[in-house]
């Protein structure tokens, strides 16, 4: 019972904050819905007994993305009022399709929950008392799965290595350290032996 | 009362259509609209995660890792995109983006 009404309250503040982050005015109340959404989809993947998967959850979304979104929210220097223009024209139609495609999705979510492979097993997996959610997934995850671990460490370095390259920008006139230069530099390019006049000084 | 797979994805369900809703009235806030796509793939992993845990085989949960990173990563590269954007046109209305015509 105490099980319904977690979940029922997760599920609500879930479906709720997502509803605030699509119509918020203000982008940073979105954002801020956003986490808040997380944080309650952690609290339901920890009702399923995936706790290592909530807190991922929480430490990549709430503690990465959305900071980054907030970031860049903040930066971006946006007259967010006149983005909000198309809001009620969109509305009807937006509404229409998405009500069908929940109606749709539900219907066949229900009939594959009671019909499907799925619906053998009424209650969730138990957890092994020896071996922690964080323990079984390891096991998997670092034999069978080693090769797709590795490529998703690639797809983040491409996606770190693209973002600098994107945001970087060379301003001109600013100098900047070139190490290259600096080694080889040596007594021959670096000093130079002039012979001064007498009363004349140097002229550079 | 047990709650079961279906309530799971009943929530999934919602949740994936509450982010298409999001992208079709944010037309012109690629912001928003990113968040959108944030909330489309959080449903696609708690539907993961409930199909994982009721069918009793815990890959499920890491195809939801892998969906956690592509999720990461887009954000990552979707906002350095959105920033480049602004520097060039000082705005991030995306309804009249007519600069990559190819």
């Amino acid at each position: 019972m105490a099980l319904a009404i977690a979940f029922y309250l997760l599920a609500a503040a879930t479906l709720a904050a997502g509803v605030c982050v699509v119509s918020a005015r203000n982008p940073v109340h979105s954002v801020l819905f956003l986490i808040l959404s997380f944080f309650s989809a952690a609290g339901l993947f920890v009702l399923m007994g995936a706790e290592f998967l909530a807190m991922l959850l929480v430490v990549v979304y709430v503690g990465a993305v959305a900071v980054l979104f907030l970031f860049v929210v903040m930066m971006l220097d946006v007259d967010f009022a006149a983005l909000r223009q198309g809001f009620a024209r969109y509305m009807p139609i937006g509404g229409l399709v998405s009500g069908f495609l929940a109606f749709e999705m539900v219907v066949v979510a229900t009939a594959v929950a009671t019909r499907g492979k799925a619906s053998v097993n009424e209650l969730p997996m138990v957890a092994d008392p020896n071996v922690s959610n964080a323990e079984s997934i390891g096991r998997v995850l670092y034999t069978d799965y080693v090769y797709f671990f590795q490529a998703a460490g690639l797809v983040l370095l491409v996606a770190m290595i693209g973002a600098i390259v994107l945001t970087l920008r060379h301003k001109p006139g600013v100098r900047r350290q070139v190490i290259a230069d600096q080694v080889a530099r040596g007594p021959k390019t670096g000093m130079r032996i002039t012979t001064i006049k007498p009363g004349e000084g140097i002229a550079e | 009362m047990i709650i079961g797979l279906a309530h799971y994805l009943a929530v999934a369900a919602i949740l994936f259509t509450i982010g298409v809703f999001g992208i079709f009235v944010n037309r012109k806030n690629i912001i928003v609209i990113l968040m959108s796509i944030e909330l489309i793939l959080l449903a696609v992993n708690i539907n993961l995660v409930a199909f994982s845990v009721y069918l009793h085989d815990v890959v499920g949960q890491i195809y939801a890792m892998f969906v956690l990173t592509v999720a990461a990563a887009e954000a990552a590269v979707g906002l350095a995109i959105l920033v480049t954007f602004f520097r060039n046109r000082g705005d991030i209305a995306v309804d009249d983006v007519s600069m990559m015509k190819g």
